[in-house]
């Protein structure tokens, strides 16, 4: 890992651009919001490394994120990219923005509920209905059209809806 | 192919890393597919989903780790039987959903509680084989997998006169493999596997107790070959699962779609 030098504006620029692209699976989301893109260095005058961290480990999405990247720069005059893939440390729905999770929210998806450090008492919030806001809810599966989401029901609006699990 | 990766040297350091990610992905991609043979066969849509995502989870390690290893195509597709070092308990064929859910319990205890030590040994800079990193992700989602065969044991195990009785017949028919599980890795010296399985036992031995199941008396190693996968030796229908696994691999080198 590069560390030490603070990014350049022209790794700023490219690093706002690498992050506009939209999650495959989840378009409402950026890859900023989301929080997987970890860093952009020019390595050369025209050649530029990215790297990601995968949300789950066996994310299908990873390479549709590092093909949709690598098309983003080209565009703006980077010939040169490689996005590589970094586990440690490990991606944390922390890592969602704030702005990542109203957008969830407004998609139908509840976001995940913050973790932070483990307190000295665990305090386990509800997660609330996204289409009427209801706290009664109930899980249904632990996982869900993906394994990042958990199915859950509203018992007032009898609406099923995904629920982003926290990780 | 110039090394083997199977008889890679476990003398030096490289080659110790290379033994341990060797066994772990293995389990992972052996146990993947056994999972996905459900695809269309489990009891409802959303254990159909469920399941799916598991081996997709389990798919994922195994990428990384065999690819620590060598080439993760050739290692999967093209080696012969016995040149696989997972533990035979991911190898027993899925069996009926009872019989799937108590493999699911076992051997998610068993990665999760391995994984956790095998991050905290990379923290402290100790002997993790080059595999913190892998574990140190992989052991928050392994924690949705083992809640996942928890919450079925219990429903199984208290449902119906007929999931008791199924349950507890998995539950005593897989016994014998998990010894396997605690044979001590090369170059994961900061895992104590002693105390790994004691953890292993209690969790499972908690779980099973409130499902209403009894925890098998019978021998956890020892049965005739039992427990040799992680020196090559294989059970019966592994062979058969390895050549639907390889087959178009083999068919058609270099395919893709």
């Amino acid at each position: 890992m590069v560390t030490g030098t603070a990014p350049t504006p022209l790794e700023e620029e490219l690093t706002r651009l690498a992050g506009s692209v939209p999650d495959p699976e989840l378009p409402v989301l950026s890859l900023h919001d989301l929080g997987v893109v970890r860093s952009v260095r020019v390595l050369a005058p025209g050649e530029v490394r990215v790297e990601l961290t995968p949300t789950y480990t066996g994310c299908p999405a990873i390479e549709a994120m590092s093909a949709d990247i690598e098309q983003v720069l080209h565009r703006h005059g980077v010939p040169e990219v490689s996005v590589v893939t970094v586990l440690s440390p490990a991606w944390s729905t922390d890592d969602i923005t704030a702005e990542g999770r109203r957008k969830l929210a407004e998609h139908g998806i509840a976001p995940p509920r913050p973790q932070g450090p483990a307190g000295p008492v665990p305090l386990s919030l509800g997660i609330r209905c996204p289409n009427c806001g209801s706290a009664r809810t109930e899980l249904l599966s632990r996982f869900s059209s993906t394994a990042c989401k958990a199915l859950r029901r509203c018992t007032d609006c009898r609406e099923p809806f995904d629920h982003f699990k926290e990780l | 192919m110039t090394t083997d990766p199977a008889t890679a040297s476990t003398t030096s350091p490289e080659g110790l890393a290379t033994a341990a990610a060797l066994a772990l992905g293995d389990d992972a991609l052996v146990l993947s597919h056994r999972l996905a043979e459900w695809a269309g066969h489990a009891p409802e849509l959303e254990e159909e989903v469920a399941l799916a995502n598991i081996a997709l989870d389990l798919l994922g390690q195994a990428r990384v780790l065999l690819s620590l290893v060598g080439d993760e195509d050739e290692l999967a597709y093209l080696r012969e039987e016995r040149a696989f070092r997972n533990a035979q308990l991911t190898e027993q064929p899925g069996g009926d959903f009872a019989a799937t859910i108590v493999r699911q319990l076992y051997f998610s205890t068993y990665q999760r509680l391995l994984y956790g030590r095998i991050a905290a040994a990379a923290g402290e800079g100790t002997g993790d084989g080059g595999l913190g990193g892998l574990a140190a992700k992989a052991v928050k989602e392994v924690a949705y997998h083992q809640d996942h065969a928890e919450q079925w044991t219990l429903r199984l195990g208290d449902g119906t006169e007929e999931s008791h009785r199924r349950t507890q017949a998995a539950v005593d028919a897989l016994w014998r493999f998990t010894g396997e599980l605690f044979q001590p890795l090369p170059g994961l010296d900061g895992v104590d596997w002693a105390e790994l399985e004691a953890d292993w036992l209690s969790s499972v031995t908690a779980v099973l107790d409130r499902a209403t199941l009894t925890v098998p008396d019978g021998p956890r190693t020892g049965a005739w070959r039992a427990g040799a996968g992680r020196q090559g030796l294989h059970t019966e229908s592994f062979g058969r699962m390895l050549a639907e696994m390889q087959h178009l691999h083999r068919s058609h080198p270099g395919a893709t779609w």
